[in-house]
């Protein structure tokens, strides 16, 4: 199968599948395993493809750049693309447990058959934006993954629920027309919306700071960077399970996946140095201060959602380490790395959190009190994915943060290499105050049977991300292709 | 100064007005509305910008962005307001604060 083929495969065949799903319900989830597999399989062929032949371009219907739309994929797509296919086949599989327990009987479940389609939307929307070749077409699949996310958030049709999708949706809007404006102000400029042609030409001048400023502002809202995380947590609460692991593995990670490509590739022309420090010092305030957060929570889920606020500073902290030469290769892969970990992990731990809840029947934390005897699997699951989110090894967040340390301690950033540290104490705090009182003698109150499905899957998935570590030297020579830092021969993978 | 350039600044203005009303605004409905004055800000300064060069044709390319624009708003709004007749079925208020704990 050639390169084309499977490029067009990642975003075709997911919307064709949504649109039939959502007409013929029947096949919902025979249809989505299967688009599934193909994913898993497309994205492998695809990693292949990119480390032999390096970076491809294709453009659709023989068009070209100016007029017509070009997909680009190098190494840092691949291992996104890769991420999506890993993460969004395992969310399918637990859903279709998730979504069949929750039919019988409970009250919340009447608008449910809705995930399938919006889950695979939701998918080709992400494999669009990962292989975007130009900044126009990153906004349009933005917005197509915004539009699937808001509503994956009012699928569980509460009022809480509703109020996030609603505020989730103004926020996410405004910030979309504040890229859309930043985009228009670079194609006056330049002539140009190929972000390869965008980062030959750009220069220092204001139309372009102002360009750039707008567009950051506008990605750091939907990645919910720290001061700007404020609708986050209600969001990724309140959605269902499933839900709640696609938005906090996936969706943040497509924004942050934007503007990392920006910053790195298009943005160099102009001197963004102390914009990258406010960035970094930003990320630093998002560990902390999310994971303070997280420790303060009652409902395991909104612990989860801050947890996420925390990780998601970890991510910005390349913006500061990538001005220095010697370490920006070290950074820039770390970073890259620490998401496809990050939303491993993120995808399991919500997932063990939906399973306790429905096992305990209540999203408290205090309610968990003697699941571990109970639910040893989903525990353990929701364990071994904690011990990710710490980074602690072998799991590949501790591959990630060892070299974002190095690089902070190479660069003379004390500050930040401490932060790194501290967050890993921090997670440590909150993953084992849920474990804990799991492990608390029960009072008295048999849990519910949770599908096998809903216990094995998330315990798999964390196992992944455990493992990720051992893939370290693979996943970095992927990356190499296309990166806008090329390694420096000495130094190696700890 | 040229139209192309007033025609910029005018849409660079809504873009401000759009962004304080969503902002500002209590009522959803409102914050939709500010939201559309956002949106057509933003598609005024493609437009105007379109026009490139003095005394040439116009630049096709940005009048096609703001037609995919317009589909992404209109679907957005039509979401917003879906979402939001829900929640006024469900709470009877048109307005979001207080709701989360």
């Amino acid at each position: 199968m050639s390169f084309e083929a499977t490029i067009l495969g990642l975003i075709v065949l997911p919307l064709a599948a949504g649109v039939a799903v959502f007409l013929a319900r029947q096949t919902a989830w025979p249809l989505t395993l299967a688009i599934a597999v193909l994913q898993l399989v497309s994205a492998f062929q695809l990693a292949g493809i990119v480390s032999t032949d390096g970076p491809l371009r294709y453009e659709v219907g023989g068009w070209g750049a100016p007029l017509g739309i070009d997909l680009y994929a190098d190494g840092l797509s691949a291992l996104m693309l890769l991420m999506t296919a890993i993460v969004g086949s395992a969310v399918s599989v637990y859903a279709t447990a998730y979504f069949g327990s929750h039919e019988s009987g409970e009250k919340h479940g009447h608008d449910q058959h809705l995930f399938w389609p919006l889950n695979l939307f939701l998918w080709a929307a992400l494999n669009a934006l990962f292989l975007s070749g130009d900044v126009f077409n990153l906004y349009v699949t933005l917005e197509l993954l915004t539009l699937a996310a808001v509503a994956l958030i009012g699928l569980a049709g509460t009022v809480e629920a509703l109020a996030a999708a609603l505020r989730y949706l103004l926020i996410a809007v405004a910030a979309s027309l504040f890229y859309l404006l930043g985009v228009a102000m670079l194609y006056s400029v330049y002539g140009t919306v190929d972000w390869n042609l965008l980062g030959s030409q750009l220069r220092s001048d204001l139309p372009s700071l102002c360009a750039i400023a707008l567009i950051t502002v506008g990605l750091l809202l939907k990645t919910a960077l720290f001061p700007l995380h404020f609708w986050l947590p209600a969001a990724h609460a309140n959605a269902p399970a499933p839900a709640s692991a696609l938005l906090s593995a996936l969706v943040l990670k497509a924004s942050f996946f934007m503007l990392f490509r920006l910053w790195f590739s298009v943005f160099p022309g102009a001197d963004l140095r102390l914009a990258g420090h406010l960035l970094a010092a930003l990320g630093a305030a998002a560990i902390v201060w999310g994971s303070l957060q997280a420790i303060r929570q009652r409902h395991l889920k909104l612990m989860v959602a801050y947890s996420t606020v925390s990780q998601i500073g970890y991510l910005f902290l390349v913006f500061s380490l990538a001005a220095e030469p010697t370490v920006a290769w070290d950074a820039w892969s770390a970073t890259a790395f620490f998401a496809l970990s990050h939303a491993c992990a993120k995808a399991a731990v919500f997932m063990a959190a939906g399973s306790l809840q429905y096992a305990t029947g209540s999203g408290d934390i205090d309610a968990l009190a003697g699941t571990a005897q109970q639910q040893p699997v989903t525990v353990f699951a929701f364990a071994a994915a904690g011990v990710v989110l710490m980074g602690l090894p072998p799991s590949g967040a501790f591959l990630a943060k060892w070299l974002l340390l190095e690089s902070a301690l190479l660069s003379g950033q004390w500050l930040l290499a401490s932060v790194v540290i501290v967050g890993g104490v921090l997670a440590a705090v909150y993953i084992f105050r849920v474990v804990a009182r799991s492990l608390v003698a029960p009072e008295g109150r048999a849990t519910r049977h949770v599908p096998l499905l809903m216990q094995f899957v998330p315990l798999l998935l964390a196992l992944v991300s455990v493992a990720l570590g051992a893939i370290g030297p693979q996943a970095m020579s992927l990356l190499e292709v296309g990166t806008p830092f090329p390694p420096l021969t000495t130094g190696g993978v700890p | 100064m040229t139209y192309a350039i007033l025609y910029a600044l005018c849409g660079t203005v809504l873009v401000g007005v759009g962004f304080f009303g969503v902002v500002i605004c209590r009522h959803v409905l409102r914050k939709v509305i500010a939201l559309n004055i956002m949106g057509a800000g933003t598609f005024l300064v493609l437009i105007a910008l379109a026009r490139r060069t003095p005394g040439t044709l116009p630049d096709p390319v940005p009048h096609a962005m703001v037609l995919t624009g317009i589909v992404v708003a209109v679907s957005a709004t039509a979401l917003a307001l879906a979402l939001l007749r829900r929640f006024h079925r469900e709470t009877g208020r048109t307005e979001l604060d207080r709701v989360v704990e």
